[in-house]
């Protein structure tokens, strides 16, 4: 929104900690998943979303076709090597805020698939919030997975998330090329300092968690 | 149902296989042109023609043409990797189907491993284009004339080639994007 961001630059101690709960309300009570299926874990997460088992009694049913609508990306099933520079895009063009569910065990940790074409765990690519066990797991873990994000949206300050700062939204990569390194027109420095990044820059919400 | 039957039916099972080419056809091709293939191997009711590798383009385009073959369709090219002890190392194998006679026949191509080439024959069936390429990503066999000569299914930055025997199950190093 923005208007928060303002609010808690403005007054840090005050007024935050009832804003909190009502943004983190409104964030928890609408987690838009981003339509991400990548292998047999998608048939369970599509069943999620059925009559039955009915996600939408927990606000999470609007499967967005794209990213730029997207709150959780539910990682599906297992990513091949292959796939995972196309994950990691699609994780940095959602907009903040944004959580990843690691659902199933080839996306947490590669599951049998202990080879040269799958990544052995989707954490090596983009930062995880909530993992799901099992092979696949049922749509009633999923829909846990969800309440447990839930219950950690309602954890959060406004002050560990703000929106995208200037300095960060000038480094933004060029629409419609699949960058190789980092690198940007403006910041070919800071690009250098980290060379082992080969496809992006660190998010926002991945540096607040990594100390 | 009885066990007798039961057997009967898997053996009729296990009999049937496809058909190949009449014999008399094969051994006049033969006749007609030395050295077009060393060896004609029928086994398990299949039949494989070894062809060296210089004569496959030939090869192909007369069995796709000719009478009592009309080999229209390429249904696989395949590669083989025998191991890094072996010698010849690779096999690329052409597994060839006819439309017209409803028959099915392979071609063997032997390569070593310091001279993994072999001519293109996506001049003579289109759909060894991709094939090739498979055969190309996976094994490292290199189709010269080749129009396109890409990697197909492995990212484009992958290093060396994934189905060989030598190379390692889980890659040469871990995958991490941090």
């Amino acid at each position: 929104m923005g208007l928060e961001s303002v609010i808690a630059d403005a007054l840090p101690e005050i007024i935050t900690t009832r804003l909190d709960s009502l943004v983190n309300w409104a964030r928890k009570s609408s987690l838009w998943p981003a339509t991400f299926g990548l292998a047999c874990c998608a048939i369970e997460m599509m069943a999620t979303t059925d009559a039955r088992h009915d996600l939408a009694r927990f606000g999470s049913e609007v499967f967005r076709a794209s990213p730029r609508q997207a709150d959780v990306m539910i990682v599906s099933g297992r990513v091949s090597r292959k796939m995972a520079p196309v994950l990691r895009r699609i994780y940095d063009q959602m907009p903040e805020p944004k959580w990843v569910i690691s659902m199933g065990a080839c996306a947490t940790s590669g599951g049998v698939f202990d080879n040269y074409a799958i990544v052995q765990g989707v954490d090596k690519i983009v930062p995880v919030d909530v993992y799901i066990p099992r092979c696949p797991p049922r749509p009633e873990m999923l829909i846990h997975a969800v309440m447990m994000l839930q219950e950690k949206v309602m954890k959060e300050s406004l002050r560990d998330r703000p929106d995208v700062p200037p300095s960060e939204a000038v480094e933004a990569v060029p629409p419609g090329t699949l960058p190789a390194t980092g690198v940007s027109a403006t910041n070919e420095a800071a690009a250098q300092e980290t060379p082992s990044r080969p496809y992006t820059i660190a998010s926002r919400h991945e540096r607040r968690r990594s100390f | 149902m009885d066990i007798e039957r039961e057997k009967e039916i898997a053996k009729g099972a296990r009999r049937t296989t496809y058909q190949v080419p009449p014999a008399e056809l094969v051994s006049a091709l033969r006749g007609e042109h030395e050295g077009w293939f060393t060896d004609a191997v029928e086994a398990f009711g299949e039949l494989t023609l070894v062809v060296p590798r210089e004569q496959i383009v030939a090869v192909c385009a007369h069995l796709k043409s000719a009478p009592g073959f009309e080999f229209d369709m390429l249904s696989d090219v395949s590669g083989v990797d025998r191991g890094p002890e072996e010698e010849p190392r690779f096999e690329v194998n052409y597994h060839l189907f006819s439309t017209k006679r409803y028959h099915r026949m392979r071609l063997k191509v032997l390569l070593n491993q310091e001279d993994p080439h072999v001519q293109t024959v996506t001049g003579v069936w289109r759909t060894a284009n991709w094939h090739e390429r498979e055969t190309f990503d996976l094994m490292g066999v290199i189709f010269d004339g080749h129009p396109d000569l890409r990697r197909i299914l492995l990212p484009d930055d992958w290093q060396g080639h994934a189905l060989r025997k030598d190379f390692p199950l889980r890659g040469y190093e871990p995958y991490s994007l941090t």
